[in-house]
């Protein structure tokens, strides 16, 4: 069984490497900045003692405050797991960096969450709608769709 | 005197008689009496059939309906369950359900159809060849079902190709669809060569 790290004990090691990255932190989820996702992204990939090598899902969630974009990062050489988040506030034009570059699976599940919920990814290869057809007018798993 | 009022016919008598019958019996008898025949035209008679092109096309057509599979959903279970050996479709001539529109006359439409869907059913729908039928099997696909309001969702088949039978059912029994097919062959049997 996958141990599930404690969000508390993660957020602190965080926010030594970048100080004022972590929002907030319980034992389920570390919530960080958008501003610095990418580069907690590539520490929490990167140092040997996480190793989170494997993005097993990525998904969005409509607050209606704002948006928050959901990472369950998992280590298959630890076999540990970590729930990652950020928000953001830009109704209009959400923006997210994207991980496409450190996890090759985030590529179809960024597509799905711009299709759906319209958040952009900055720095996806190839950003467009993945399961609506071009030209689709709104994103329909907004709350205030319709 | 009683017997001799009679006689006694003498046997010489008796011989020329019986010759007599003989030679007339010859003369009588030169030509062979035909065979009795007649029954072979009442045989021939009782297998001649009159009936009307219409009659013969539409039992023909209805009695080998060879389904086109567009299973899109769950309805697409009961409908393989429909051909399977319990149901067994084969007892009305559709033995094999056909992957290729081309080879296929009846589109049984079983499931949710999407709007990113619907230009492949329109697709295939115009690829059968003529004379074609349409089924349209499950709520989903009879009017969109609970995700009518969907964005995703086409609002009934009927939008995109006619349709000649609707099966309702969230999914409709096997007993349900094959109610629909015979309905089809119901159909079928009224049609005429002068429409098409």
């Amino acid at each position: 069984m996958t141990t599930v790290l404690d969000g508390e004990q993660i957020a602190k090691e965080i926010t030594e490497k970048f100080p004022g990255a972590v929002v907030s932190a319980d034992k389920a989820a570390v919530v960080v900045m958008a501003e610095s996702l990418y580069q907690v992204a590539e520490f929490l990939k990167n140092t040997p003692a996480l190793d989170f090598n494997y993005l097993s899902n990525l998904t969005a969630v409509d607050y209606v405050d704002y948006f928050e974009v959901v990472y369950h990062l998992v280590s298959l050489k630890h076999n540990h797991s970590l729930v990652l988040k950020t928000r953001c506030y830009n109704r209009d034009k959400p923006v997210v960096p994207s991980v496409v570059s450190l996890w090759r699976s985030a590529d179809f599940q960024e597509r799905e969450a711009y299709d759906l919920m319209g958040i952009s990814f900055d720095g996806h290869p190839n950003l467009k709608r993945l399961l609506l057809w071009e030209g689709f007018v709104g994103h329909p798993l907004r709350r205030d769709y319709l | 005197m009683e017997i001799e009022k009679y006689g006694i016919v003498s046997a010489n008598e008796l011989d020329i008689a019986e010759g007599l019958r003989i030679n007339s019996l010859i003369a009588a008898s030169q030509q062979p009496i035909p065979d009795p025949d007649r029954w072979l035209d009442e045989e021939l008679s009782r297998n001649v059939v009159i009936t009307t092109v219409d009659y013969v096309l539409d039992w023909a057509r209805s009695r080998s309906i060879f389904p086109l599979m567009f299973g899109l959903a769950c309805c697409a279970f009961e409908m393989i369950g429909t051909a399977a050996s319990r149901f067994d479709i084969a007892r009305f001539g559709m033995d094999i359900f056909r992957w290729s529109p081309r080879q296929a006359d009846l589109m049984i439409v079983a499931g949710t159809l999407t709007w990113k869907m619907a230009p492949a059913v329109k697709l295939v729908y115009e690829q059968m060849a003529e004379p074609k039928w349409v089924i349209a099997m499950g709520q989903c696909t009879i009017s969109g079902g609970p995700f009518r309001e969907s964005y995703s969702v086409v609002p009934g088949i009927n939008r995109i190709i006619p349709v000649d039978v609707y099966v309702p059912g969230c999914p409709p029994r096997p007993e349900g669809l094959i109610h629909g097919i015979r309905k089809i062959h119901q159909k079928i049997v009224k049609e005429s060569i002068k429409k098409a």
